[in-house]
């Protein structure tokens, strides 16, 4: 890449909007999903107990089972709204900076 | 002539597949099934239309690009798709539902540490794996960096990982298809390690890819049709699921909670991180982002390959828990019934599931395509131990660049041809060992080497030449010798007294990684040669191109 489209496209506005914006939002992502399945392990170490609670008196299901499932659902979740978001928002920042530097 | 050549190895592959059929009847071992017909018929179905494939594609693979990378031309749907197929080996198929067989719910804490590494790739390294690198990662590792050492180091941690997890899949291999189909253990190693290298050498990327999206949609279809099925017996309702579940199960309300798999909360969190990041660093499925034309494709090729395997998991446990219904309670899948043991061993009982409710055509679809889940991963494994040989190693580093792209082709090929005969000779020599462990070795040595290099060369300006290569060595050995010093290798394998392991923790991912970490920033802060002047200079450039895919490769559309 040359020197003077790396100063051109550093300086440009929307590629500082874009970088913050897409750092704060992957950052964010990352920690939740850390913190779902984390969380989850620590339970499954420190608490099975919990996670052997039937669901509802009477029931066989158990804590565990729902919550197993909403960590996977969680991460299909996850990659499905950063996928939107990069490649709505971001992309279109993305563009517009393409456009304009070259 | 090439299609001539193919053509010939065709037939004479499909000949001697009968052969070895026709003599392995009245080979009577103890532990062989008998000769499943159904299964062989859908098997030899299977390798006809996937080599038909291959030829298809032999014809399109004509550049470097199209070899390495199908000409980066395959859609985000369709890439997640081959990422799915990549990523759900027999080993998750048959070792998940055998563990939730087994132990109930262990076996979904599994799954789900071997599902949240997907986010952490689409947020941190997949598009800029797309906008950064070309064939390989260790394109992107040294992008700014000093080429020579930093993709022999690359080059080091990718073989590593592809051989460790390539001895797992073709031992498997030849137990499992020695089971389903009556065939020698060694027949069936070489089987697929012909296959393998035929699939590679001639179709490259392009039929690797359309092979593992087939074998995708065949598991994904096989599984479903299971969990249906187990379903429908229990009227739909997960209540009685498991009610029935608890009251045949000998462990009985334990298998409804978390049991032995995980013991104390530091080899907890270990595990998590070692299967959570080492998906980030296995560099089969790193090569599936410069398939795709874009950071949009790759972004969701993610977002569908999170789904499949998710959904794919789910269907598992279902399928785990159906088998405690349907095959714990069958004489007939046991060799000893008082015993509990099942006819193959531990890892059978989605395989004898899928008799119970499918009869004998729908078990030979299940054993056909758990024998294609196999031929997918390894031909993935391959082709990316192939890239890092001939790619890193040698077009960058033994020529420094500069090569013609007929001749890296060709040394690619033959770099294929010698992995396939060394992965053939390791399946037949590691053949009575216990191998499960080294799946989480590889992601081990994934998560501790590879993966730190990558993150920090996209991330950490700082990062040196020497730090990215003195440190992914550390991280490297370290995982190698944690391993090697803890239980599973020193107590289980090599047979000393329990408790006897100079290292104590199972799961190493987490001092390792650390390992990997501090001194890949220890080396780089400490470094002031020109090297790393130039090494922090250029960050700024490749951040830009990372971030915009402003200079990056376009697609070239077949």
């Amino acid at each position: 890449m040359q020197p003077d489209m790396v100063s051109k496209v550093k300086n440009h506005p929307k590629y500082r909007e874009l970088i913050a914006k897409r750092t704060v939002f992957s950052w964010i992502l990352t920690l939740i999903m850390c913190s779902i399945y984390y969380g989850f392990i620590l339970l499954v170490a420190f608490d099975k107990e919990f996670l052997k609670t039937p669901i509802a008196s009477g029931s066989i299901i158990t804590i565990g089972i729902p919550l197993g499932v909403v960590v996977i659902l969680s991460a299909f979740l996850l990659t499905g709204i950063y996928t939107w978001r990069a490649n709505g928002t971001f992309d279109d920042l993305t563009r517009e900076i393409k456009k304009d530097v070259q | 002539m090439r299609n001539l050549t193919l053509f010939g190895i065709l037939t004479t592959l499909l000949l001697s597949a009968s052969v070895v059929i026709g003599a392995g009847v009245d080979l009577g071992q103890v532990q062989k099934q008998e000769v499943n017909l159904s299964a062989i018929m859908m098997f030899l179905l299977f390798v006809s239309g996937t080599l038909g494939i291959t030829y298809w594609a032999a014809q399109r693979t004509k550049t470097a690009k199209d070899f390495y990378t199908a000409g980066g031309g395959i859609t985000g749907f369709q890439n997640g798709l081959a990422i799915a197929g990549d990523y759900m080996s027999a080993a998750s198929f048959l070792g998940i539902s055998g563990l939730v067989y087994g132990s109930g719910y262990d076996g979904l804490i599994f799954s789900i540490g071997w599902l949240v590494g997907w986010p952490v790739i689409l947020f941190m390294v997949a598009e800029q794996l797309r906008n950064l690198g070309k064939y390989t990662f260790a394109d992107v590792a040294s992008y700014r960096l000093g080429q020579t050492p930093i993709r022999s180091m690359a080059a080091c941690g990718s073989l590593v990982t592809v051989l460790l997890y390539l001895i797992a899949q073709m031992v498997g291999a030849g137990q499992l298809i020695q089971l389903l189909f009556g065939l020698e253990y060694w027949i069936a190693v070489v089987l697929v390690g012909v296959l393998m290298i035929l699939y590679v050498t001639f179709g490259g990327m392009l039929a690797t890819t359309w092979v593992q999206i087939i074998k995708a949609i065949l598991l994904l279809v096989g599984a479903t049709f299971m969990a249906f099925m187990v379903l429908k017996e229990v009227g739909f309702s997960f209540e009685a699921l498991f009610t029935k579940a608890v009251a045949i199960h000998k462990k009985h309300d334990a298998i409804m909670g978390p049991g032995g798999l995980v013991t104390d909360p530091l080899s907890a969190i270990s595990l998590g991180l070692g299967l959570m990041f080492g998906t980030a660093g296995l560099p089969h499925i790193l090569m599936r982002f410069f398939t795709v034309s874009d950071a949009k494709e790759a972004r969701k090729s993610v977002f569908y390959a999170t789904g499949f395997i998710g959904y794919f998991y789910i269907l598992t446990f279902i399928i785990g828990f159906g088998a405690i219904l349907l095959v714990s309670t069958n004489p007939a899948y046991f060799s000893d019934f008082v015993a509990g043991k099942l006819k193959g061993g531990g890892n059978m009982p989605a395989i004898h599931l899928a008799h119970a409710v499918g009869g004998d055509i729908f078990l030979g679809f299940i054993s056909a395509v758990a024998f294609a889940t196999i031929l997918a991963v390894v031909s993935g494994l391959t082709l990316a131990g192939a890239s890092a040989v001939s790619h890193d190693l040698y077009a960058n580093v033994f020529r420094r660049g500069r090569v013609d792209e007929a001749q890296e082709m060709r040394v690619s090929k033959m770099a294929t041809i010698a992995l396939g005969i060394l992965a053939i000779i390791l399946g037949i020599q590691f053949e009575k060992q216990n191998v499960a462990f080294m799946v989480y070795l590889a992601f081990t040595v994934a998560a501790s080497a590879n993966f730190p290099v990558l993150f920090l060369s996209i991330y950490w300006s700082k990062l040196t030449t020497r730090g990215a290569f003195i440190g992914g060595f550390i991280g490297l050995i370290t995982a190698l010798g944690l391993v090697i010093v803890g239980p599973t290798v020193w107590e289980d394998t090599l047979g000393f007294a329990k408790g006897s392991a100079p290292f104590q923790y199972k799961f190493p991912a987490i001092f390792s990684m650390t390992a990997g970490f501090i001194s890949i920033w220890f080396f780089s802060i400490t470094d002031s040669s020109a090297r790393a002047k130039e090494d922090i200079a250029g960050f700024e450039a490749q951040d830009i191109r990372c971030q915009t895919g402003i200079g990056a490769d376009g697609a070239v559309d077949h």
